[in-house]
């Protein structure tokens, strides 16, 4: 039954689930924007109790999707898990520990006799929102930059420099890349807090904040957009499987496939008409606009870097070592039996929507979180 | 060679580390989720707001605990890739699905009913509530069931095939891998162990209140809830743990061996209810194997093959054979693995080559040596021997302690029926210093199971030798002692802010 679905049918399929998780991910950065904002958007401490539970309520399901995000690629493309992530080591391991530290600091930063004081727990709340944010942004902008590895006939792995990963910190594109995840964590933040927060002093703030890392964020986007439809890129063989440079191709990609371009200009007017909604209208509900910008923007973006044949990963030591998602994925039966998993996906979605529904119905104010002994 | 070796022993130590802080919380996240599960239920059933505020005491040390058990799990998944990369490929179409159900079937629902379970309580209907408590409980025990399943494949591998062309193991059936006897009876052990390990938590934190004479209502109710729960709990973690030794003398002679510091094997063998190891002993040689031992002879034999007069092969006979036994020596296996990799090799140069007919011979030779393709990477006999010091005074100590928790757990459940538990202040004193008893047991059941694994990552097919990344051990060396540092602050954090809410107690909620 299962081989009736070709394996590069299956490649392309968890390439697009992949995106779609890692879009999702961006989009619930909100919680980090809002993290890096705290100080910013709060003057007394009633004010940042509030930012943070605004936050503190979402954080959960921001970190669990970076770890769905991880299990996917591992279950999918397992050679992407080991070639990256045994390579770039200290990108990796230095994004682990900026997200090990947010994980307690919510629900221990109120508590007393934390050992190392409240003021500690938000600042890990806001290194993790701003540096965990950028490293996450740099190690995604080696999907186009590449990385330093040598990959032998059995597919095992090693990389040529020394620096593990911290290379990718010398490149323009990855730092960029960086930066602008962090920025549009903010603007996602400074709508989410505006969204769900009632408070007149907080909502005015909101507004400047967001104008402002809007106007950071529109650069960055366009030089990471340009950077990405300029650049060459690498192309595979659909039957030797032999990678050589191509010409355009990543713009190659959308002009091939217009809906993938289609979803990323409705994506990012999406994005756009939200900020515009919250700025020029007002509306609490311009939040939405942008994360559903967001999610399309990033999937549009993740989704174009490895079809068509594209390479997703190029090796810079070794053209050959290169990773593509028909060398780097699971063979055709895990492929097949996780995608009959994946049929899970639309039950998390809805009890996740019903959840988030039933608990948002209300905005949140200083007064409940008063009165709520369990606070964070 | 001396690199790889030290690249090797950090990347187990860094595991280890993470592995073991990572457990020091998992547990009673799984037990106390369906203690206040337990609690609020019958909160619901009888509307009394007594228990509620029992329910949210209870909900607070979770939630504190809970934090710290997210902290320290995310870094064991993504550890895989980044410290076992060449395992991430070689069995990664394996263990990668299990992983990834893992998040999607269980931690949403753990994240997205957690917030319900904190912050919604007037925000969603009682009944709606309880629903979201008891689906934190259900998530939290369906990711362990999860990540045990991948485990107990690594203890027993089944359900796929070696791929020579991609040069990796291939799932050929998902469900071989779910319903591995293995993995089903390592979830069952593990989860109820840490059901008993909540309820000690539980009693031993109630019955310092009754030492202090304080919250004296909130502790008996507590106790009778966690000590039922502990109880039932208790039992089936020995009759599991029973089980387990069976499926280890099936698939795993050598941890078995090793568990019970056996070296020449026997019929009728015993186990050692207490003994000390000889230091000086070492395979093959003529020393006694213990410097002291009382035995309950047959015991092994029948644990192991249900059978009083069964063959136990030991540490001797697994290494050198045992031609009786017909048990083939290492260095026979060594030989075939070689083989084998050489085959493999031979194999991938006719492909490239293109030259059809070398390829097809290869690759039946490798066929015919392929089971023992991963002791083609041991580089002698005696590499195939885990650490029989640690493995067995650890696989004692949990086995001493977990019969002591049956029987504390019967005390107390027995005092607090009859209502003469605060009278017995030895028994509060015992259930007190059970609480890192409790952490101690499960933590020694950990280094069983992995030590007595080694040296294989996965058993009998990939050696950790070959399973690490290729990396510096000084890279692997920083960022060991960067966890170790970090983990060991968040830690001191974590048990003061626990021990600090105890002491308030339940009357602030």
């Amino acid at each position: 039954m299962d081989t009736m679905i070709s394996t590069y049918t299956l490649q392309v399929y968890w390439w697009l689930l992949v995106s779609i998780i890692g879009s999702f991910f961006v989009m619930m950065t909100f919680v980090q924007g809002g993290q890096s904002l705290l100080y910013r958007l709060s003057k007394t401490e009633s004010e940042r109790d509030l930012i943070v539970n605004a936050m503190g309520r979402k954080w959960e399901l921001t970190f669990t999707t970076l770890v769905m995000f991880g299990g996917a690629l591992f279950a999918a493309f397992p050679l992407f898990y080991a070639v990256s992530f045994g390579g770039a080591y200290y990108l990796w391991m230095a994004i682990l520990f900026f997200f090990i530290i947010q994980a307690v600091s919510y629900e221990y930063r109120k508590k007393p006799n934390n050992f190392f004081g409240e003021r500690f727990y938000e600042w890990m709340l806001f290194l993790n929102g701003t540096v965990g944010i950028f490293l996450i942004g740099v190690a995604l902008g080696t999907l186009v930059t590449g990385g330093h590895f040598v990959r032998n006939d059995m597919n095992l792995s090693h990389w040529t420099t020394g620096s593990y990963g911290l290379e990718a910190l010398l490149h323009p594109f990855n730092l960029a890349f960086g930066l602008m995840l962090v920025f549009l964590s903010r603007v996602l933040g400074s709508l989410y807090i505006y969204y769900i927060v009632d408070d007149t002093e907080i909502q005015k703030r909101v507004l400047e904040t967001l104008k402002r890392n809007t106007l950071i964020f529109l650069p960055l986007f366009l030089f990471v957009a340009g950077y990405i439809l300029s650049q060459n890129g690498y192309r595979y063989d659909p039957k030797s499987h032999v990678v050589s440079a191509a010409t355009l191709q990543y713009l190659h990609n959308y002009l091939s496939y217009p809906a993938v371009l289609a979803i990323l200009v409705a994506g990012v007017l999406s994005l756009l008409w939200g900020v515009y909604l919250a700025l020029f209208k007002h509306k609490s509900s311009a939040f939405w606009y942008a994360a559903f910008g967001t999610v399309m923007t990033v999937t549009a973006i993740l989704f174009d870097l490895g079809i068509n044949y594209t390479v997703f990963y190029p090796s810079l030591s070794d053209l050959q070592s290169s990773l593509t998602i028909e060398n780097a994925s699971g063979s055709h039966y895990t492929l097949f039996v996780m995608s009959i998993v994946s049929l899970l996906v639309p039950i998390v979605l809805a009890y996740i929507y019903a959840v988030w529904r039933s608990m948002d119905k209300h905005k949140l104010t200083k007064e409940e979180i008063e009165s709520d002994p369990h606070h964070y | 060679m001396e690199h790889i070796d030290m690249l090797v022993d950090w990347s187990r130590a860094q595991f280890a580390l993470t592995a073991l802080y990572h457990w020091l919380f998992v547990p009673l996240t799984l037990g106390l989720t369906f203690i206040v599960a337990i609690m609020e239920t019958i909160y619901v059933k009888t509307g009394d707001e007594w228990w509620k505020k029992t329910t949210k005491f209870w909900m607070t040390v979770l939630a504190i605990n809970f934090a710290i058990g997210l902290a320290t799990g995310i870094i064991m998944e993504f550890e895989f890739g980044t410290n076992w990369s060449n395992y991430s490929w070689i069995v990664g179409d394996i263990f990668g699905a299990p992983l990834a159900i893992e998040g999607l079937m269980a931690f949403f629902m753990e994240s997205t009913f957690f917030a319900v379970m904190f912050f919604g309580w007037d925000k969603v209907s009682k009944k709606m509530h309880l629903l979201s408590t008891w689906l934190v409980a259900i998530g939290s025990n369906l990711s362990a069931l999860w990540i045990l399943v991948a485990n107990g494949w690594m203890q027993h591998p089944m359900g796929m095939r070696f791929n020579p062309d991609t040069a990796r193991n291939e799932m050929q059936n998902f469900w071989d891998v779910l319903f591995n006897p293995n993995a089903v009876n390592k979830f069952l052990h593990t989860v109820s162990s840490s059901y008993v390990l909540a309820s000690l938590f539980v009693i031993g934190v109630s019955a310092w209140y009754l030492l202090k004479r304080r919250e004296v209502k909130f502790a008996k109710r507590s106790i009778i809830v966690a000590a039922s729960f502990g109880l039932l709990a208790s039992l089936y973690s020995i009759s599991t743990g029973d089980q387990s030794a069976y499926q280890v003398a099936q698939t795993q002679p050598m941890k078995l061996a090793a568990m019970e510091g056996l070296y020449k094997g026997e019929n009728r063998a015993g186990i050692v209810a207490f003994g000390i190891l000889n230091p000086k002993k070492k395979p093959g040689d003529d020393h006694d194997p213990f410097l002291m031992k009382v035995e309950i002879p047959g015991a092994l034999s029948f644990l192991g093959y249900h059978d009083l007069q069964a063959f136990v092969p030991g540490v001797d006979d697994l290494l050198y054979g045992n031609e009786k036994h017909q048990i083939a020596a290492i260095q026979k296996k060594i030989d075939e693995g070689k083989i084998a990799v050489a085959a493999l090799k031979a194999y991938k140069e006719a492909k490239k080559s293109g030259n059809k007919q070398r390829a097809k011979a290869a690759l039946e030779r490798f066929r015919a040596h392929e089971k023992y393709l991963g002791y083609g990477y041991l580089k002698k006999p005696e590499d195939a021997v885990p650490n029989i010091a640690l493995t067995f005074y650890s696989f004692h100590t949990m086995v001493g302690l977990g019969t002591w928790f049956l029987i504390l757990l019967i005390l107390t459940l027995y005092y607090t029926m009859i209502n003469e538990i605060e009278k017995k202040r030895w028994v509060l004193y015992a259930a007190l210093w059970s609480i890192p008893l409790a952490y101690v047991a499960h933590e020694m059941g950990w280094i069983v199971a992995e030590v007595g694994r080694q040296p294989w990552a996965i058993q009998d097919l990939l050696p950790v030798g070959m399973a690490a990344s290729n990396l510096a051990s000084t890279s692997v060396m920083i960022t060991f002692w960067l966890f170790a540092i970090l983990f060991t602050g968040l830690l001191i954090a974590e048990v003061k802010i626990m021990t600090t809410q105890i002491k308030n107690g339940p009357e602030e909620h």
